[in-house]
């Protein structure tokens, strides 16, 4: 389970230009220089398409912006409605590029999930990439549903008493075409599926773990190590979902303890967080996908 | 051109789809719709119509098909949609938008009363909360102003000169579903009239630039002043509007403020959409027997016309300002806005406000004589004056 770090362009026109602002260890300024290089690889472009998230802070000031594609800052329940339209305006055009939804967990587990769940119903002709730090970050650090159980937020400062929100399965229930998760600590896996989503058309949905040493209260360059002991765990599973019915699993948890995930993040501090009852909840988990993939395989071509 | 009996709603219906239609040979159309009674039969008709280059999304709600509709514009097509009362309210954050990314998109909205009480019938309060956001806002008062007005609302909004957002606003079930002789333009004459949308900052593939982000003080600021000097151009702008369309379709598409024997008038009404018709009989009739009496509709309320309205008053001395919709605490919203144009101006004039028609009370010839007689009786304005409170006592 050894992480590699990939090479990263900087170059002038790359999805995520060099000088922005965004914090040290941030998962999502990975995962949109991962994005970017996916896209240049496959010869693709796109519109971003941005609702109130950090993702859109990162732009900059007008009339500078550190995005290297058209980009498009929508309310904060909107941006895969807003995306509706401008894909649907492209493909009455015959046009190429992907039209991107760019959005965090409070954009997609909470005030978007209507919004998202009925573009999927709709099977839109969009991309929405979640990138999930489990926390409303650009407001400072707030629960949303994606926040795990034991973490500490500013509304939640005693802990979250409430578990995490398996927006995978709701995605997967809508029966699109490709639901899948990624992690910056496998980023063959992430090209790959990026690769798989850019081939496909319809309503793809990719939901990324995206450390954000700020809310996590963590250290910056611990960021990759977390996601990987995340999915080392089995705390987050690397899988995808093809067609709501079709399951395939990327990454064996290779039994780690997930003890030391929780350690390493303040957000977690004076918790007594259960680690048995963690083990087991993993462990579970990880055999119920692992139940569907046997029984409900992708067959990988 | 054909003549049908048809009803407000599919006046609008054939209005938008029309000119959604008129865009094939550019970016085409597309839009988001929502269904709420009693508009509902718009976006049923827009659903139906065999687009050559267009999509209607069905979307989960009014705030999602503003968004939609937003997409579309911003790509460079032309869009629209349809709603009513609770739906605006909860499409309000998307409406908003749409006016500050300056956006042509055409809203029709059917009048109807913000619940609770719950209720469906005609009350402005709806469109009028929106009143402060960067749209333009028209009030018809029959099927073939809805239809006509539509139509230009387009022509207007696209102008390089305006690119802002319209409402165009029709009363509830009085409009809306109530069948008249309506003219139906023939599709070439509206493909002449709304020629290719061609918007100067729609996004391009390969542009990097990016919509809606953070802007310093002085760059929001700027921008605001430019939809401020927009407005007030709005005036010069619908009247070569207006003029276009009339030699396009023969048919005069009515000013922004429409005048009704007010020169030499003593007493002037002020009134808006069926309000006005129902005030412009008893004018005639009150005329007919030598009474100097005029009748000032609005049709246009963003920006609002202070100067034609202060033209139209010039020799009255007493006004009546018919509201259908409340600003809680306040008062009538269209009279606030008269007494701010003609403050400092004319300040001998007697302005009374009347609230009818409230939460979709009737506005009959017999509450425009109440109300004529209040104002006769008075000496100086007061407080508003609530009118059909008692009517329950008929029943």
């Amino acid at each position: 389970m050894a992480a590699t770090v990939p090479s990263i362009p900087c170059k002038d026109e790359c999805l995520l230009r060099p000088g922005n602002t965004n914090c040290g260890g941030c998962g999502m300024s990975v995962g949109l220089t991962m994005l970017g290089r996916a896209l240049a690889d496959a010869g693709d472009t796109c519109t971003l398409v941005i609702p109130a998230c950090c993702g859109i802070v990162t732009a900059g000031a007008f009339p500078t912006t550190s995005y290297g594609v058209p980009t498009i800052a929508t309310t904060f329940a909107s941006s895969s409605a807003l995306a509706s339209g401008v894909a649907s305006i492209r493909d009455l055009n015959g046009e190429s590029g992907q039209v991107i939804c760019w959005a965090g967990d409070g954009g997609t587990y909470d005030i978007g999930l209507a919004t998202l769940s009925a573009a999927a119903e709709r099977n839109e002709n969009i991309i929405y990439i979640c990138y999930d730090n489990e926390i409303y970050g650009n407001t400072g650090g707030q629960r949303s549903s994606a926040t795990p159980a034991g973490a500490r937020t500013t509304t939640t400062p005693f802990g979250k008493t409430e578990g995490k929100k398996d927006m995978m399965s709701i995605m997967a229930a809508h029966r699109i075409p490709y639901a899948a998760t990624l992690s910056i600590a496998h980023p063959e896996d992430f090209a790959r599926k990026i690769s798989t989503a850019l081939s496909m058309k319809g309503m793809r949905f990719l939901l990324m773990h995206s450390p954000c040493p700020t809310g996590w209260k963590s250290e910056p360059a611990d960021s990759v190590e977390l996601v990987r002991m995340a999915v080392a765990s089995g705390l987050f599973p690397l899988y995808e979902v093809y067609d709501g019915d079709g399951y395939c699993i990327n990454a064996h948890p290779d039994d780690s303890d997930p003890a030391e995930y929780f350690e390493r993040q303040r957000r977690f501090d004076d918790d007594e967080i259960d680690f048995n009852a963690t083990r087991k909840a993993c462990s579970e988990r990880m055999r119920y996908l692992e139940l569907l993939a046997e029984e409900f395989p992708h067959a990988r071509d | 051109m054909s003549v049908e009996v048809i009803t407000g709603n599919h006046a609008a219906g054939y209005a938008l789809s029309a000119a959604g239609e008129a865009n094939r040979s550019a970016r085409g159309v597309a839009c988001g719709i929502y269904p709420i009674t009693p508009q509902t039969e718009i976006v049923e008709y827009v659903a139906k119509y065999p687009f050559s280059k267009g999509r209607v999304v069905p979307v989960e709600s009014e705030h999602s098909a503003m968004a939609v509709s937003m997409g579309a514009s911003i790509s460079g097509a032309r869009s629209f949609t349809a709603s009513s009362a609770n739906g605006l309210a909860y499409m309000a954050e998307n409406v908003m938008v749409a006016g500050y990314y300056r956006l042509p998109i055409v809203m029709v909205a059917v009048n109807r009363t913000l619940g609770p009480p719950w209720n469906i019938w005609a009350d402005q309060g709806d469109t009028l909360m929106l009143r402060d956001f960067a749209w333009l806002q028209f009030y018809c008062e029959d099927n073939q102003e809805v239809l006509d007005t539509t139509l230009l609302a387009f022509r207007l909004a696209e102008d390089r000169r305006i690119l802002l957002p319209i409402l165009v606003c029709m009363d509830a079930f009085i409009v809306s579903h109530t069948q008249t002789e309506t003219a139906l333009p023939e599709q070439a004459d509206v493909d002449r009239f709304l020629p290719d949308l061609d918007l100067p900052h729609r996004i391009h593939s390969g542009e990097a630039r990016t919509l809606g982000g953070l802007a310093w003080p002085h760059e929001g600021l700027s921008m605001r002043l430019e939809i401020d000097e927009a407005m007030k151009r709005v005036p010069d702008v619908y009247r070569e509007c207006r003029t276009a369309f009339e030699e396009t379709f023969g048919r005069d598409p009515g000013g922004a403020v429409q005048t009704f024997a007010t020169e030499d008038a003593d007493v002037i009404l002020v009134a808006s959409g069926t309000m006005a018709t129902t005030a412009r009989e008893v004018v005639r009739q009150r005329r007919d027997a030598g009474e100097k009496i005029g009748l000032v509709k609005l049709k246009m309320y963003r920006p609002f016309p202070a100067v034609e309205l202060l033209a139209a008053c010039e020799t009255a001395t007493r006004v009546a300002v018919l509201d259908r919709n409340y600003a809680a605490g306040e008062g009538g919203i269209f009279c606030q806005d008269t007494r701010a144009a003609f403050q400092g101006r004319r300040d001998d004039l007697l302005i009374q406000n009347y609230l009818t028609g409230l939460c979709g009370g009737d506005v009959t010839p017999t509450v425009i004589d109440e109300i004529l007689a209040d104002l006769s009786m008075r000496s100086e304005a007061g407080e508003p004056v609530w009118i059909g409170i008692d009517a329950g006592e008929e029943n």
